[in-house]
């Protein structure tokens, strides 16, 4: 609720480009001559080290978004800049290079491996990134450690609570030390207490990194712990109350 | 993403899967069990015979009236001795030919009999065939010239007539009539099935006396170096055919034989490896079909490793690599296993199983191929599937 001013606690972040801009992205779907237009032009803007929710009712559009912010899918049209790359015309080989360098993804379902453990979850990012074994292992655990589960890094997630699986795919997301990190109602298989731990966690973060947290939610309280609200109804942004953030 | 860190995964994935990777490797197991005994079964085969063929003597040339037909019953034969003669006097060195007239004939000595061939040959046998004795002599120049009634045994019909006591001088009645032991031979063992310890030699001139004829099955003709062998062959034929216009003479040399049934038992073998090339596919399939099954099981995970920065061929290499581990762990497997076999089938029975360094090369090659043809499909789809319709798969 109290989110801290970015530019209070991250002096040194350089006023680059802005994390995410998206200029009229309309996403259709056709599935057997049926056409569903899930985005029909949505322009905004994160800034680098912002903090905003995105709100809606079911089925206006919140993880079509999100999936396209993230490079999981391409546009039906708009433009797409993610920390100042044009995504168009990137080949699926680079989209998938800039999700594992710039962003972090965070699930509603959380998608951790099961068998595997919260060590080898958290360091899976760094695999694709080439980075060396012992290498991996420290990181993953500075990332544990930083969502407070230095004492869980052998278990696997069938042995964790959920909150503490949410903690593990937050590290798993943070290892690789994007510019962004996208959650798709990262609360909502949480109860509230574990929720709160959550969103103290992705704060403390977006404070202290300086890491954008673009989030989708339908708890006011989540969503009142950023500065900045986008509400989306049938694929449009309906109000956008930061829509003068993180411009220059 | 390095190739290790593919490979890990993989071996991973087949680790948490123990009891369907085992499964899905049987096929695959049975398949190269196969191609290495069978293999291994066909080779010592050809080897045993080319020993065979080989353990005869060097640079012989086997002619007899008619075609040559291994196995059958040869064609009835007008050679006679003055042919042979005049056979002797083509090739020029007369100690180099010998002769043969077979016939089976009851050997009797006191109670005990036997069924064995009698073949009437002469001194010059030795000249031509590796036929070496254990005791006594080989039939002489005289024998043949005074038709004596005098034989050379061979092992096993000495061994069954006498037992432990020497034969040599001592009598044997043969078809009826008396003759004298003058030596045996020692073990050569089969060649073609019959075993050769089983013949009893005579002069040729009393076989012919004691069967009422005077013809001979054929000649044999020892070449002096392998360079003669061919034309040599070539003027036998010729000089026979010359002298009986209209008539068919055949002449077949050690190379040839070796050739033919060389080949004979090589595509033998290879269709042997073929059946059993059959199941390696078959177990091939298996592993396409459980590589698929795994990559719907998996979508979920596909499509988070996509959303964590895997890229297609990642994805690919993992599944493939995952399918060729398969193949060749289990080709590894039945490599051992098949050579266990062969070792068990060269000890406990007949069988000369020859382990062949192609085969298990071959057998190995073929279930890593096999590992990428089959894996390669599902490997592929695992590769493209979109990431956002993955992470929603159920
Ligand atoms: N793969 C797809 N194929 C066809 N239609 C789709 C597909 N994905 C989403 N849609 C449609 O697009 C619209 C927006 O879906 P989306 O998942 O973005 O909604 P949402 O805002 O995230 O909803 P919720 O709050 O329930 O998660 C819906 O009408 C949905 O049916
Ligand atoms: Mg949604």
């Amino acid at each position: 609720m109290t989110a801290p001013d970015p530019s209070a606690t991250a002096p040194a972040r350089p006023a680059g480009p802005p994390a995410i801009e998206a200029v009229d992205l309309t996403r259709r779907y056709d599935l057997d001559g049926v056409s569903v237009e899930a985005l029909r032009g949505v322009s905004l803007r994160i800034g680098q080290g912002e903090f905003a929710a995105i709100v809606g009712p079911s089925g206006s559009g919140k993880s079509t978004l999100m999936h396209l912010l993230g490079c999981l899918d391409r546009p039906t049209s708009g433009v797409l800049r993610i920390n100042g790359v044009e995504m168009s015309g990137l080949s699926d080989t680079r989209l998938a290079e800039l999700r594992n360098q710039t962003i972090g993804f965070v699930f509603q379902s959380f998608h951790l491996l099961a068998r595997t453990t919260a060590l080898d979850n958290v360091a899976l990012p760094l695999v694709y990134r080439g980075v060396g074994r012992a290498e991996r292992r420290e990181r993953a655990r500075t990332a544990l450690e930083s969502v407070g589960l230095g004492h869980r890094m052998g278990h696997r997630p069938s042995q964790m609570s959920g909150g503490e699986q949410q903690r593990v795919a937050i590290a798993r997301a943070l290892v690789g030390e994007p510019k962004v990190l996208l959650a798709d109602e990262p609360t909502g298989n949480l109860d509230t207490r574990n929720g709160t731990e959550v969103m103290a966690i992705l704060d403390r973060l977006n404070a202290e990194r300086g890491v954008a947290v673009v989030l989708v939610t339908h708890e006011p309280e989540v969503a009142a712990h950023a500065r900045r609200q986008i509400h989306v109804r049938d694929g449009l942004i309906e109000l956008d109350t930061g829509a003068a953030e993180g411009r220059p | 993403m390095r190739g290790r860190e593919s490979f890990v995964m993989a071996l991973e994935a087949l680790r948490v899967n123990r009891l369907r990777s085992a499964l899905t490797m049987l096929g695959v197991i049975i398949g190269v069990l196969a191609v290495v005994v069978l293999v291994s079964v066909g080779t010592g085969a050809k080897d045993a015979v080319e020993k065979q063929i080989s353990g005869l003597g060097t640079n012989i040339i086997l002619v007899v009236p008619g075609q040559l037909t291994v196995g059958a019953a040869p064609t009835q034969s007008r050679l006679s001795l003055a042919d042979v003669a005049y056979v002797r006097r083509v090739v020029g060195d007369p100690a180099k030919v010998t002769v043969s007239l077979q016939s089976g004939e009851t050997v009797r000595v006191g109670r005990t009999e036997a069924f064995v061939t009698i073949i009437g040959t002469d001194q010059n046998l030795t000249n031509v065939f590796q036929r070496p004795l254990s005791k006594g002599r080989h039939l002489s120049e005289t024998d043949v010239d005074t038709r004596r009634r005098v034989a050379v045994l061979g092992a096993e019909v000495a061994a069954r007539m006498f037992g432990d006591v020497d034969p040599v001088g001592r009598q044997v009645s043969i078809a009826g009539a008396r003759f004298r032991v003058v030596g045996v031979y020692a073990t050569v063992g089969q060649t073609f099935g019959l075993s050769r310890d089983q013949e009893v030699h005579v002069p040729v001139t009393t076989a012919q006396r004691m069967l009422g004829v005077d013809r001979v099955n054929g000649l044999a003709v020892g070449a002096s170096g392998p360079e003669e062998v061919e034309a040599l062959q070539g003027r036998v034929v010729a000089a026979l055919t010359e002298r009986y216009p209209g008539e068919k003479f055949s002449a077949v040399t050690q190379t040839q034989l070796l050739g033919t049934i060389g080949s004979v038992l090589g595509m033998l073998t290879g269709v042997l490896a073929a059946i059993a090339g059959i199941s390696l596919l078959v177990g091939g399939v298996g592993v396409s079909n459980i590589m698929l099954v795994s990559v719907r099981e998996r979508t979920k995970e596909i499509g988070l490793r996509k959303a964590l920065g895997a890229r297609q061929r990642d994805v690919l290499a993992q599944f493939l690599i995952e399918a060729v581990l398969l193949t060749t762990i289990g080709g590894v497997i039945g490599i051992v296993l098949g050579v266990g076999g062969a070792v068990a089938i060269r000890s406990f029975t007949e069988v000369p199983a020859s382990i062949t360094w192609w085969s298990i090369a071959l057998a190995f090659g073929v279930s890593a191929v096999v590992g990428v043809f089959f894996g390669v499909a599902p490997a592929r789809r695992a590769g493209r599937l979109d990431p956002v319709v993955a992470l929603r798969a159920e």
